[in-house]
């Protein structure tokens, strides 16, 4: 074992699910009979309506499993309507190491994901709080962090730094973006060093770590709030559950690296709703002293 | 110089004499006073800290602990460190910066370690607390990758104001075998992955990620540690001797500059 798949992680973890019981909630996954009509859980097995799963914000009505959003359907839940205004949308990657057919790979997801990266980031208010957002989106090679992550939330640290705001990030990410190299490595120490001045200036800094937040990002700027914040059953962890499995060869319980242990283990604030994630983010807004936006 | 091959370097970093921090310490510095855990949980093998003078200079050294032989290893646990590792250096880091010492450290790692107490007690945590630690620490600080640098785990002790790669050393964000297993299903091509993901010293100084190379002795360091480590002394004293004399604000902001430009990435036209 060792470093072999440091950064290895979910995508396997769950893709044995996913071939024993029926598909996640993502379009391309190949239809089974019932189609796009069935939401079935990859934590309890359960089924519910697509639709009624989808009016549920995408979550398991049976075991709270709080599932993976698209960026748009989280920032359609998170920030007051048409206040976000996106910072570098149009940023992409290059190919630093010469990857074999990343350009094209990048391409497709652009289209399908209607985002150029894994993390979109701008300025919202929410319940008329002012502040800076990222959200990252699994569904963009699971939302791995490469050069164009790396530098949309440096600057977004270094944006709200200047202009003395808070700054939220809905965190999810199966670790570094290995076909990147290096680079995506620095980009866990260059993050490190937006927040470390973000908070020389002694402003907010919340993290929200979404399913599934892991590697690279959680051993950088998933780790740095002030108050971190997790989804109910999210998995939550620096290795990959199958490497742990295949060092130490015993079995590991089924709560191992969910929210609910990281809580337990002291390295989380709270677990927090979907529902009352607004009414929380502007609370925790109020108390550090951040002021209402004028109508 | 002609370049040797990163699957031939990968063999060269495994042989069995390659010099560890175990040979090179008393052969760099003087008086190494070893200074154990992290005041919270516990002391970590894979993790070796402690004062001594480099050239006269009094100075705090960090390393990582590759073993000689098995059992070496088996007690430091081949050098891939617990959270308490990670918080040993922070705690040595920050007590290096009240005394303006400057901190130097030697890299040698597969990676932090994988396990469930690891998890438990907050490997990613621990790493990203020194990220951002090192970023903004008050006194200088020079890195060395010796052997093998890997992904996060050496990176927590590669936040620094000058980074150095012996020259056969290999610098990555996961192993070649690792590399290989998940994006061709198959680890006995880490050959093939060595070459394809840019991880030697040359690459390193091209990509911007490292300052320096230090040459080894002929055919590798294992032919000769003696001159490999004066090797080492004179590229670190030049670096210390530059960095203490540097204003610390001025250290902090090329610190910051160093990584914040890493990356590629453009821009599509409308
Ligand atoms: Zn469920």
């Amino acid at each position: 074992m060792g470093l072999e798949d440091l950064f290895k992680t979910v995508r396997d973890r769950f893709k044995d699910k996913d071939e024993k019981s029926s598909p996640l909630p993502e379009t391309h996954k190949k239809p089974e009979i019932p189609g796009n009509l069935l939401f079935k859980c990859p934590r309890c097995r359960a089924t519910a309506y697509m639709e009624e799963f989808e009016k549920n914000r995408k979550v398991c009505a049976h075991c709270d499993y709080h599932s993976r959003l698209t960026w748009r359907e989280r920032l359609d839940i998170t920030a007051d309507k048409g206040s976000f205004r996106e910072f570098d949308g149009d940023m992409v990657s290059m190919n630093p190491i010469g990857f074999p057919d990343y350009e094209k790979k990048i391409s497709r997801l652009s289209c399908e994901c209607k985002t150029n990266e894994a993390v979109v980031t701008g300025e919202c208010t929410i319940q008329g709080y002012r502040a800076v957002i990222g959200i990252m989106d699994s569904h963009f090679m699971m939302a791995s962090m490469g050069s164009v992550v790396g530098e949309k939330i440096t600057r977004l640290f270094e944006y709200a730094t200047e202009r003395k705001l808070p700054v939220i990030i809905f965190a999810a990410s199966g670790g570094a973006r290995m076909q990147e190299g290096i680079i995506s490595l620095m980009q866990m120490a260059k993050t490190s060093g937006a927040i470390a001045r973000h908070n020389e200036a002694r402003q907010l800094y919340i993290t929200v770590l979404t399913d599934p937040t892991t590697g690279g990002v959680t051993a950088s700027f998933a780790s740095l709030g002030d108050v971190i914040i997790a989804e109910p059953k999210a998995l939550i962890g620096f290795a990959g559950r199958r490497v742990i499995q295949d060092t130490i060869k015993q079995h590991l319980p089924d709560d191992f690296q969910s929210a609910e242990f990281l809580l337990e283990n002291g390295f989380v604030d709270m677990i927090t709703d979907r529902k009352r994630m607004r009414k929380i983010l502007s609370r925790l807004l109020k108390v550090h002293n951040y002021r209402k936006q004028e109508e | 110089m002609s370049r040797i091959s990163a699957a031939k370097r990968l063999e060269l970093i495994r042989n069995k004499n390659r010099p560890t921090v175990n040979d090179y310490i008393p052969m760099i510095f003087h008086n190494f006073t070893q200074l154990h855990g992290d005041r919270y949980y516990g002391d970590d093998p894979a993790i070796m800290a402690g004062l001594a003078f480099f050239m006269g200079i009094p100075v705090t050294v960090i390393a990582h602990v590759k073993g000689r032989d098995i059992d070496e290893n088996k007690r430091s646990n081949f050098a891939m460190p617990h959270p308490e590792g990670y918080r040993k250096a922070l705690r040595l880091a920050k007590q290096a910066e009240k005394f303006r010492r400057p901190v130097v450290c030697l890299i040698d790692t597969p990676g932090a370690f994988c396990g469930i107490e690891a998890e438990k007690r907050g490997q990613g945590e621990a790493i990203a607390k020194n990220l951002m630690e090192f970023m903004s620490l008050r006194t200088p600080i020079v890195s060395i990758v010796l052997g093998e640098g890997g992904s996060g785990g050496a990176l927590a002790l590669a936040v620094c104001d000058e980074l150095m790669l012996l020259e056969n050393a290999l610098y990555s964000v996961i192993s070649p075998r690792g590399f290989a297993s998940i994006l061709w299903k198959d680890p006995t091509l880490e050959t093939q992955a060595a070459e394809l993901m840019k991880i030697t010293s040359e690459d390193m100084l091209e990509l911007g990620v490292c300052e320096k190379i230090i040459p080894e002795a002929e055919g590798g360091a294992h032919n000769d540690p003696q001159s490999t480590a004066e090797n080492i002394s004179d590229f670190l004293f030049e670096a210390v001797q530059r960095l203490i004399k540097t204003d610390v604000d001025v250290l902090l902001k090329n610190r910051y500059e160093k990584f914040r430009k890493i990356g590629m990435f453009s821009f599509v036209h409308e």
